[in-house]
């Protein structure tokens, strides 16, 4: 019954909204933002820790959500540790891309980490799922805010 | 036995349904028909939006195929014939609540126009700093934020009556909270997010002894049980609608009809004026005043084939199947090990909010629809009672009047699997 689920919610999804890594609040970060999905009630904290102004040195968050957003949100922090906000920034532009755009080429996102990429691939099979894009999106669109210095911010 | 609403009584969740024509009821509803992913649909989200019967969707087209026209105004065929049906909707409406006037029957866009109609109007007019209003821990926003906005407006004070573990309305508590200064009881008559049926009568009877008056939210009642404004002795009733089997865009607001008299214009424009010079303009009375504009003629006229619906198979008739269906999925759903059902009033209405064990209720939601069962996940609109519970939602399965046990059985079997897939 669910074998269509499957291209979704992959063993590695599944791992990592059962076990999401850097769930946490480290004492250091320097920048932090709260996302929240006003539809469906998901809420989570973003903490970044940057070197510098530009390397992440650290990335953490902590809330609560659906399987997707929690795993896409632990999946984004071990990606971002080390990137640059420009980096980070290609990669959530590439990622968002993914997630809703029909005619999206990877070739857009050539340069960046291929381990990053791949597993941004796997959580983009939420395209299928347009009303949990938000789901999947909720944490990249929060740290975004979080380097720029925006506290709140909220997908709808 | 059916569920009494104007009386806070146990209902015995009677299964002596064996009158009741489901196979025949089903054949009205077409969209049931429907397939979802290769699988029969099993709606189970009613307390969102509830489906249409052939009739209403036939009595609409027809509107718009034979007779359709502005109402009111026009002196030709098809402007009389729509006034008339429009007026013929709204005393349906009148005898399905039991009004004592036609004029106490305001069509608005829906419950939570109705709602901000009584705080823009009755509220403002009415209440000043310092007056307090009561609403109950269990509100959808529609019933809380119309309120808010007058707080901020003119500072009025909010008081919440409480709610215990199980999801029953505290009537010592509320009583408690009842002093001189309460000049309003708003509160929902039964819950959306948990299906509580609150005590009315007692909550009617101890405000009106403290000079209060009183709105009941009756969304998630009119379709459930029999509904008597006059019996309840309320001031205020509010209900939409798309969840009686109605359209979408149309909705209800009962009023007394001296405290409509008594109250000052929603919206200004036409149809609801008796004379308009630039110096100085008269309203009409109730209802015109407060239906400025154009109204959802199509709509109404759907509303008032809906209520002729529900009431042909007879309310007491619908409230004895779904509180069977009601105990069925109880007893099914709380056999599933890891699942709690969020709500155990004593009296409930058809509705079961429910979380399981270490999978959040979005994914639920996605899982049951691939077994075709439509369910709501998220906060329901009433996140101060998901707070309450210390949950950001919840997944909820509401039954309507054409709703059976093997769907019970159909959503059960889909949450087993789904444990499955997430174990």
């Amino acid at each position: 019954m669910f074998d269509d689920l499957r291209d979704l919610y992959q063993e590695v999804i599944l791992d990592h909204g059962k076990k999401p890594r850097n769930f946490r609040c480290p004492e250091n970060a320097t920048c932090l933002a709260h996302g929240n999905n006003p539809i469906c009630g998901d809420t989570l904290v973003i903490y970044i820790t940057l070197d510098g102004d530009e390397r992440i040195t650290d990335a953490a968050f902590q809330g609560e959500g659906c399987a997707i957003s929690v795993a896409s949100a632990s999946m984004m922090t071990e990606i971002l540790k080390g990137k640059t906000r420009a980096e980070a920034k290609t990669l959530f532009e590439g990622f968002h891309d993914m997630c809703t755009k029909d005619d999206f080429d990877v070739s857009q996102l050539a340069g960046c980490d291929e381990d990053a990429i791949e597993r941004l691939v796997m959580l983009s099979g939420v395209k299928e799922f347009p009303i949990r894009v938000k789901c999947a999106t909720l944490a990249w669109h929060t740290m975004q805010a979080a380097v720029e210095g925006d506290e709140e911010i909220s997908t709808e | 036995m059916s569920m009494d609403l104007s009386q806070p009584v146990i209902s015995s969740g009677d299964n002596s349904t064996s009158a009741y024509d489901l196979e025949r009821i089903r054949a009205d509803f077409p969209i049931l028909k429907q397939e979802v992913y290769g699988k029969p649909l099993v709606y189970l989200d009613n307390g969102a939006s509830a489906q249409k019967p052939r009739q209403v969707i036939d009595a609409m087209s027809d509107v718009f195929e034979n007779y359709y026209s502005n109402v009111h105004r026009g002196v030709h065929w098809t402007s009389q014939r729509s006034t008339e049906a429009f007026e013929a909707a709204r005393e349906k409406v009148q005898v399905f609540i039991n009004a004592a006037s036609v004029n106490e029957v305001i069509f608005t866009r829906g419950a939570t126009e109705s709602i901000n109609l009584v705080a823009a109007t009755w509220g403002r007019k009415n209440l000043k700093a310092g007056d307090e209003v009561i609403l109950s821990h269990m509100e959808h926003h529609s019933n809380i934020v119309p309120w808010q906005l007058l707080r901020d407006e003119i500072g009025i004070e909010l008081k919440i009556a409480p709610i215990d573990k199980g999801g029953n309305f505290l009537l010592d508590a509320f009583e408690a909270l009842l002093s001189d200064k309460t000049k309003l009881v708003a509160v929902t008559h039964v819950s959306n997010a948990l299906g509580t049926v609150v005590p009315v009568a007692d909550v009617i009877r101890l405000a009106h002894e403290k000079g209060a008056l009183v709105l009941l939210d009756g969304c998630q009642a009119v379709p459930h049980a029999v509904v008597d404004v006059q019996a309840l002795d309320v001031d205020f009733y509010v209900f939409s609608g798309h969840k009686l089997y109605g359209p979408t865009g149309i909705g209800v607001l009962w009023g007394r009809e001296d405290l409509l008299n008594a109250m000052p214009p929603y919206q200004g424009g036409g149809d609801m004026i008796s004379s308009v010079t630039f110096e100085k303009t008269t309203f009409m009375k109730t209802p015109h005043r407060f239906e400025a504009g154009t109204p959802a003629i199509a709509e109404a006229i759907g509303l008032g084939v809906a209520v002729d619906y529900v009431s042909g198979i007879g309310l007491e008739n619908i409230s004895a199947h779904e509180q069977g269906i009601l105990q069925y999925a109880t007893e099914k759903l709380s056999a599933i090990k890891g699942l709690t059902i969020i709500g155990t009033a004593k009296e409930k209405a058809s509705i079961i909010s429910f979380s399981v064990d270490g999978i959040h209720p979005h994914d639920i939601g996605t899982f049951v629809d691939r077994a075709g069962v439509a369910v709501r996940v998220g906060h329901h609109c009433a996140q101060p009672v998901m707070e309450f519970y210390g949950v950001a939602a919840t997944a909820r399965a509401s039954f309507g009047l054409y709703n059976t046990r093997d769907e019970v059985d159909v959503l059960a079997d889909a949450l087993e699997q789904t444990k499955e897939f997430f174990a």
